[in-house]
């Protein structure tokens, strides 16, 4: 018996694998961000959601501002070269459409939690951190001093996604998976995942080696769907460019709740819930407006 | 009529400050492109490191993100991002950070994450840490460069977002952050640099036709003054060319 084969719809794939609640990393640091399949979740209503990135860029705004997402983990929020993410802005200053709980780090501290996550290690360790602001605000930053020499050194918790969600050049039909150019910290957010969803811009008969390519195994993928464009307005290398357009025209469609709900409405006319009708949006008041308020 | 603006005196004041330096990691925005005009004017041969994963990156525009594909595809190496900040940046190995930020302080301490707007309102969001932490804790030095005024120059910082010289002396030894913190602080007004006894920014330059009144009123602090204060040289001609060319390149990709 043939093993059942990994290749599956995008629809499919997210309806399976994401739900409400999962804390769910999608990476890619600026190249191969998997927007298709975060558009797939707004298309579907998956709610709660933790979501986990070092740069939320516009992919994240975009499902902030769709009202599915509890909680932010990441480390730096702004749209690259533009200015704001006013959507991840408004539900954090202002709790619309929903409150964000956020937990905040610097991008050595995220790699490091992934890294600690894809090696079976309860926590990460690095020079950072000392002298901020930031271990203050969270529960997932510490110390820990070294058996060796006695420095004290930083300590970060060790991220485990319920699903990690990349983007890639390539995979074969047995579910392979190549991506090369800029490849971020896939392999590490990919590994420290219990399920890992890849789409692709195309699936190919045989893996050619790549310069610099990071391969995952079919047997550390989960699940893959072939996507092409699937990280429209960021761009896959070999396959297109940045749409730095798109990413300046955000600028004035986010920046404005009527603006965000209109271009909503527009792309996703079949969505399961509108902005703001969680079931859980008024449940909790998040971490980040108690620490504000008692600072 | 100046022929030439604030900013590009910030800028090209910028590009100058890399003229030894031989590996510099790169944050967006001013930082970039001070770099990119010092690889076109005064260091050609500067290595420039975008946290995205390029070493030796040689774009031919300007970037947008630090994750354009031009940076990938001009460097020397592409490394994964955990690689970069634990094999390149935390051990030692990168000469010069270059950071802009929202708000600093006398002491060059640095705030990208929130904004106090005063009791009964939320706190304004700023994008956040990204890689500055540990650039501003790593790197052997640290330049900055922003745009002088008292939103940006402030006496106490609402968050500490990176560490420049803590309180004062000794801080980064105490705080055990082995490079040597910020060494210049460039505007569009002059520069600043930390006093060598108190480490404190005291402003050492000023720009052509800018008075020390201009930059204290621009400075939400008590701005000391060095005991002599020089004045940058004009930009060149072939400075001036430089940025410009670059600015036009950058914006022909917006079209």
């Amino acid at each position: 018996m043939p093993a059942p084969t990994k290749i599956r719809s995008l629809p499919d794939a997210v309806a399976d694998l994401i739900h409400d609640g999962d804390t769910v990393a999608m990476e890619g640091f600026t190249h191969l961000i998997p927007f298709a399949a975060a558009h797939e979740l707004i298309r579907q209503g998956t709610t709660d959601l933790t979501l986990v990135r070092m740069t939320p860029d516009v992919i994240y705004d975009q499902l902030i501002g769709a009202g599915l997402v509890r909680k932010l983990v990441f480390s730096w929020g702004g749209n690259p070269g533009v200015g704001s993410l006013h959507r991840f802005r408004d539900a954090i200053e202002n709790g619309w459409p929903r409150p964000l709980e956020v937990d905040e780090h610097s991008h050595a501290g995220m790699a490091n939690r992934y890294v600690a996550g894809a090696s079976g290690l309860p926590f990460a360790v690095l020079r950072g951190y000392q002298g901020t602001d930031l271990a203050r605000r969270t529960t997932t930053v510490s110390t820990v001093t070294c058996p060796f020499t006695g420095e004290v050194l930083a300590a970060v918790a060790a991220l485990n996604p319920d699903v990690t969600v990349i983007h890639a050049q390539q995979a074969d039909r047995d579910g392979n998976v190549q991506l090369w150019g800029l490849t971020g910290v896939q392999k590490e957010a990919a590994l420290a995942a219990r399920q890992v969803l890849v789409t692709v811009e195309e699936i190919v008969e045989r893996l050619e080696p790549h310069p610099g390519g990071v391969v995952l195994p079919a047997w550390a993928v989960t699940a893959v769907a072939e996507v092409p464009g699937g990280a429209h307005p960021s761009y896959a290398a070999g396959y297109s460019v940045r749409d730095n357009d798109f990413y300046r025209g955000w600028d004035a469609i986010s920046r404005d709740r009527e603006a965000f709900s209109a271009w909503l409405g527009e792309h996703f006319p079949t969505r399961k819930r509108q902005p703001g009708s969680s079931a859980s949006a008024s449940a909790s008041t998040s971490a980040s407006v108690e620490e504000a308020s008692a600072r | 009529m100046s022929e030439w603006t604030n900013d590009e005196l910030m800028t090209v004041n910028a590009a100058r400050a890399l003229s030894t330096a031989r590996t510099c990691f790169v944050g967006i925005g001013l930082p970039s492109a001070a770099a990119n005009l010092a690889r076109r004017t005064v260091r050609p041969d500067l290595v420039l490191i975008y946290e995205s994963g390029a070493l030796g990156a040689k774009p031919t525009r300007l970037p947008l993100s630090i994750g354009d594909g031009e940076l990938a595809e001009t460097a020397d190496a592409v490394v994964s991002v955990p690689e970069m900040f634990n094999y390149w940046l935390q051990a030692g190995r990168i000469d010069v950070g270059f950071l802009g930020a929202a708000q600093l302080d006398r002491y060059a301490n640095i705030n990208t994450t929130v904004i106090d707007r005063g009791p009964g309102r939320p706190e304004g969001r700023l994008p956040g840490a990204g890689g500055a932490p540990e650039i501003a804790a790593n790197c052997r030095e640290v330049l900055m460069v922003l745009r002088h005024s008292t939103r940006g120059f402030v006496d106490r910082l609402d968050f500490v977002t990176s560490v420049g010289h803590g309180a004062g002396p000794g801080d980064r030894e105490r705080l055990g952050l082995r490079g040597r913190g910020p060494t210049a602080v460039i505007t569009d007004l002059g520069i600043l640099r930390p006093d060598p006894d108190t480490a404190e920014l005291v402003l050492t330059d000023l720009h052509p036709g800018v008075t020390v009144e201009q930059v204290r009123a621009a400075t939400g602090w008590p701005l000391k003054t060095a005991a002599t204060i020089g004045t940058t040289a004009p930009p060149t001609g072939a400075e001036l060319d430089a940025l410009r060319a670059l600015k036009a390149a950058e914006a022909q990709t917006s079209i």
